[in-house]
């Protein structure tokens, strides 16, 4: 699960003391190299320490000149969409939440199938898992451009749904909750897959994908989220 | 070479055209409809690269050259293509709704299949005159649009490094004030969705696919060294036939 990594600083200076917003970059819960065969330790050092590293270093430049203080990661983002006319920060807030998020949201050993809960709840809202995964392929598949594809909890239809983001743009904004993510820009896949993108697709889906953290997110969703149905086991 | 008709608008309407004097008019221009329905549906094929796949090396490499012209292209082609025939369809139905929801992957495919054949003409091998800068006409209206070539190629490569994503940037015509500017789109917009009176001199297409697998995440490198493989003869080509 992401928390929160905001810390206020004190910066001295001649004039007066400037109180700057910072964040860290978090690193993946697993080795570089853990994920063999399926996503190189190449790409991981690529993707992780150069992209997202360099999202997580523009935004505390541009933070540097902004009035945003104060809030967590997932609230940064939220302002700084501003309601669909997002501010210049938004961008590199929203992928360092991201990419945050993707990493954990795959392990070593990863694909197979969800179980208890997230499993049940899947089947009521897709009929099937293979209609799920189905589903799920077909719109990264679709996707124009880049972007991500997204596992989330739809708060207000109380459902899980599948859906596919352009360029930065994450669920959060919506005020969905997300529970799985696939980066499908070009530099996630390009390396280990060139322009084979089902071929990633359904690599992710088989040997990926963390449905151990895709339960800890719905546990915590359905903190937020009535979903009604008391004999859905929660683990 | 004829083949500066391929800029901007005049491949979409030399392509939709029906029947035989369509068909006939486009199979002249490699890239442009070479199929042809049973009820005059023009159809695209992949246009032959004017140079060999490593020609463009060191600045691109020829293993991206390959995957970008025999797949992503290819793949825009056979999307566009199948698109077009269910456009067909709907619209011999009547089907407004499919006709509307199908103009999303037609501005997609149809696009990228435009601005890839521009891209192919954009580069020239370097012992071929790649690289070589603007003379005449176009010269001078790059120093009276921009100052200096180096100042057009300091805002391109800005422009072009800024973007977010995927996408394209422009040096473009605008036909009607006859003013040279730069511009930016995203995925694989053609250059008249940002102004129908703009004309594609030179397109440089940043999509991590087109510089990925050399330059990794470093874009403004794969920005500095394309300009030594830049067609500056197509591009006076398409702007002296604009304004004559």
């Amino acid at each position: 699960m992401s928390t929160s990594n905001c810390k206020g600083q004190l910066h001295q200076s001649r004039r007066a003391s400037k109180v700057l917003a910072y964040y860290g970059i978090t690193t993946p819960p697993y080795k570089l190299d853990a994920l063999e065969p399926y996503m190189s330790q190449r790409t991981l050092e690529l993707h992780w320490g150069k992209h997202h590293r360099d999202y997580v270093d523009s935004l505390n430049k541009q933070l540097v000149k902004s009035p945003l203080y104060g809030h967590t990661m997932e609230e940064l983002i939220k302002v700084t969409y501003n309601n669909g006319n997002p501010l210049p920060e938004f961008n590199n807030a929203a992928q360092v939440w991201n990419h945050d998020f993707f990493w954990e949201s795959m392990q070593s050993g990863g694909g197979k199938l969800p179980q208890g809960g997230v499993l049940q709840q899947i089947e009521k809202d897709f009929d099937s898992y293979s209609n799920f995964r189905d589903t799920f392929v077909e719109s990264a598949m679709a996707l124009f451009g880049s972007g991500w594809v997204w596992l989330v909890l739809r708060t207000e239809e109380k459902k899980l749904s599948v859906v596919r983001t352009s360029n930065a743009i994450c669920p959060l904004v919506w005020g969905d909750i997300p529970i799985i993510a696939l980066d499908m820009w070009e530099h996630a896949y390009y390396l280990d897959y060139k322009d084979d993108r089902e071929k990633y697709i359904n690599t992710f889906m088989d040997n990926l994908v963390s449905w151990h953290a895709a339960t800890v997110r719905m546990l915590r969703a359905e903190a937020f989220v009535n979903l009604g149905e008391p004999k859905i086991p929660v683990a | 070479m004829a083949l500066r008709a391929i800029a901007g608008k005049k491949t979409l309407t030399l392509g939709l055209g029906f029947g035989p004097s369509g068909a006939a008019a486009a199979a002249s221009f490699p890239g442009l409809g070479s199929g042809l329905h049973a009820r005059g549906l023009v159809t695209f094929s992949l246009p032959d690269l004017p140079y060999d796949y490593g020609a463009l090396e060191p600045a691109i490499s020829g293993e991206i050259m390959q995957l970008h012209h025999q797949k992503h292209h290819q793949t825009y082609i056979t999307n566009y293509n199948k698109a077009l025939e269910q456009l067909e369809e709907a619209m011999t139905k009547g089907d407004s709704s499919k006709v509307v929801h199908l103009q999303s992957a037609i501005k997609f495919n149809g696009g990228g299949h435009i601005n890839h054949s521009i891209f192919w003409q954009n580069l020239k091998p370097a012992n071929e005159g790649g690289g070589e800068p603007p003379h005449g006409s176009l010269g001078w209206a790059i120093d009276t649009d921009f100052g200096s070539l180096e100042a057009l190629v300091k805002t391109m490569n800005a422009e072009g490094t800024a973007l977010q994503g995927s996408g394209w940037v422009w040096l473009a015509l605008d036909r009607e004030v006859k003013k040279l500017k730069v511009e930016t789109t995203a995925n694989q917009d053609p250059l008249v969705t940002k102004g129908a009176n703009l004309v594609p001199l030179l397109g440089i297409d940043v999509w991590e696919h087109a510089y990925y697998l050399q330059y990794k995440n470093v874009r403004p490198d794969y920005l500095k060294n394309i300009w030594k493989v830049m067609n500056w003869k197509y591009a006076s080509g398409v702007y002296e036939k604009e304004v004559a």
